[in-house]
C-alpha cells in the first residue's frame, strides 16, 4: 500500500461521486427535508437536551444514509477488478478518509440548517465544531467499515441499521455529552477526558478496520 | 470410573458449587453497610452478578474463537464462537431479568434509565445484530467469515460500551464500579458473603462452560448428520 494509490483511489471515489450527482443531492435533500420535518413537528425547541437529541439523531441517519452505499454502488465485478490493483488497506483508507470528506460537509451543511430553522443555542462554537469533526471521522470509520459487512450479505438497509446503530452507541453517546456541555457552558474544562475517550474509539476503529478489513475483501 | 470424574471434576465442581450458593444464598443472614435499601433482597448479588460473569466469560471465549477463525478458517472455531456467543446471549437475559426483579424491589421500577443498564442492554443489541447477520448469509464459509470479522469488531465497542462508558458517566444508581457514592465491590461485603460469593461466581461460569460445551457438541452432531 503507498499514498500514491489512496491517492488515487479518493480521486477515484470523488470523481464517481461527482459523476453521480444525483446521490450526493439525494442526501442532501434527505438532510433538508428530515430537519424541516423536525422544525414543522417542533413549534419551538425550548430546552438544549431536546435541541442536542435531534440533531444527533438526524445526524446518525444521514451519516448510515450516506455511508451505506459505499460499497454497494459499484458493481461486484469492479471490485474484483480493484482487487487486482489495489491492497485492501489502500481500498478501506479510500474510502474511510473518502467519507470523512462526505460527513464533514454533511455535519457542516446539516448544523448551518439546523441553525437556519431551530434556532443557536451552542454557546461554545469551537468545542461543538470539535465535536462534530471528531464525530464526522468516527461517523465515518465505524460505518465504512459496517457497510463493508453489511455488503457481504444479501445486503439490504435495515441490515445496516441494525448493525450500526448498537455499535454506533459508544461513540453517539459520547458525542452528545460534549455537545450537551458545549450548549450550556462556554468552557472547555470537564471535556478533556471524553473528548480522549473520542479520540481513543476513533483509532481503535481505524485500526481494528485496518486490520480485518483484508479478510473481507477477499472474498 | 476413575477416569471418568478425573474428565467431569469440573462439572461435579459446578453442580456443588451452585447447590452450596443456592442453598448458602438463601440461608445467609444478610446486611451490608451502605446498601441497606437492598435489604433481604441482598441475596440477589449470588445469582445477578454471577450471570454478568458468566456472559463475559462467554463473550470473551467467542472473541478469541473468532481470532482463531481468522487465523486458520477452521469451520469448528466458527461453531465454537457461535455457541459462546448464544450462551453469552442467554446469560445477559438472564442477568437483565434478575436485575429486574431486584431493581423492582430496591428502586421500586423494573427499570430505570441509568448508564449501566442501558449499555447492558444495547451490548445485547449489539450481540443479536450478530445473530441477524448470520441469519442472512446463506454461504457456510462466507457466514463465519462475515460474522468472524463483526464480532471482533462488536466486542471492542462492547467493551467501551459496559466498561469504560459507564465508569465516566458519573451519575449511576448501579452499584459496582464507579460513578457512585456507595460503591459496593465484592471485596466490601461481609467476610460471610464473601465466602459464599466468590464460589458462586465460579460455579455460574463453570456452568457456562458446560452449557456452552453441549451447545459446540449438538452442533458438531448436526453438522455431521447435514454433511451425510
Amino acid at each position: 500500500m503507498s499514498g500514491k494509490e489512496v491517492k488515487y483511489l479518493i480521486g477515484k471515489e470523488i470523481r464517481l461521486e461527482l459523476k453521480q450527482k444525483y446521490v450526493l443531492n439525494g442526501i442532501l435533500l434527505y438532510l433538508v427535508s428530515t430537519i424541516f420535518v423536525t422544525y414543522l413537528a417542533f413549534d419551538r425547541i425550548i430546552d438544549t437536551d431536546t435541541w442536542n437529541s435531534l440533531f444527533w439523531i438526524i445526524l446518525l441517519f444521514v451519516a448510515v444514509n450516506g455511508i451505506s452505499k459505499s460499497f454497494i454502488q459499484e458493481n461486484p465485478a469492479r471490485h474484483i477488478y480493484y482487487y487486482t490493483i489495489a491492497s485492501p488497506q489502500a481500498i478501506l483508507l479510500s474510502k474511510v478518509i473518502y467519507n470523512l470528506i462526505l460527513m464533514t460537509i454533511l455535519s457542516m451543511f446539516s448544523f448551518i440548517f439546523f441553525i437556519l430553522l431551530m434556532g443557536n443555542m451552542v454557546i461554545n462554537i469551537s468545542l461543538f465544531l470539535t465535536t462534530l469533526i471528531l464525530g464526522s471521522l468516527g461517523l465515518a470509520s465505524i460505518l465504512t467499515m459496517v457497510a463493508a459487512i453489511a455488503s457481504r450479505a444479501s445486503s439490504n438497509f435495515s441490515l445496516m441499521a441494525i448493525l450500526s446503530f448498537p455499535i454506533v452507541l459508544p461513540l453517539l453517546g459520547t458525542l452528545m455529552k460534549v455537545s450537551k456541555s458545549a450548549l450550556s457552558a462556554a468552557q472547555w474544562s470537564g471535556n478533556y477526558g471524553f473528548i480522549i475517550i473520542l479520540l481513543t474509539i476513533n483509532i481503535t476503529v481505524i485500526i481494528l478496520a485496518y486490520l480485518l478489513f483484508p479478510y473481507l475483501w477477499r472474498d | 470410573m476413575r477416569k471418568q470424574v478425573k474428565k467431569y471434576w469440573w462439572k461435579i465442581l459446578a453442580g456443588l458449587l451452585l447447590l452450596y450458593a443456592i442453598i448458602g444464598g438463601f440461608f445467609i443472614r444478610v446486611s451490608v453497610e451502605g446498601l441497606e435499601v437492598a435489604g433481604e433482597s441482598m441475596r440477589n448479588i449470588f445469582y445477578h452478578v454471577g450471570m454478568w460473569f458468566g456472559m463475559a466469560t462467554m463473550l470473551v471465549t467467542g472473541f478469541i474463537y473468532s481470532l482463531r477463525y481468522l487465523r486458520k478458517f477452521d469451520e469448528q472455531e466458527d461453531i465454537r464462537a457461535v455457541e459462546a456467543v448464544n450462551v453469552g446471549l442467554m446469560f445477559g437475559f438472564l442477568g437483565i431479568l434478575t436485575g429486574m426483579i431486584w431493581a423492582d424491589f430496591t428502586w421500586g421500577s423494573p427499570w430505570v434509565k441509568d448508564p449501566k443498564l442501558n449499555g447492558a442492554a444495547v451490548g445485547l443489541l449489539i450481540y443479536l445484530a450478530y445473530s441477524i447477520l448470520r441469519g442472512s448469509i446463506e454461504d457456510t464459509q462466507k457466514r463465519a467469515k462475515v460474522s468472524a470479522i463483526y464480532n471482533i469488531f462488536a466486542f471492542f465497542l462492547w467493551v467501551v460500551l459496559v466498561i469504560i462508558l459507564p465508569r465516566l458517566a458519573g451519575e449511576s444508581i448501579h452499584p459496582a464500579g464507579g460513578g457512585n457514592a456507595n460503591t459496593i465491590l465484592p471485596v466490601h461485603l461481609p467476610p460471610a458473603m464473601r465466602l459464599i460469593f466468590y464460589p458462586a461466581m465460579l460455579g455460574w461460569i463453570l456452568l457456562g462452560l458446560w452449557i456452552y460445551k453441549l451447545r459446540v457438541q449438538l452442533r458438531k452432531i448436526k453438522l455431521i448428520i447435514d454433511n451425510k
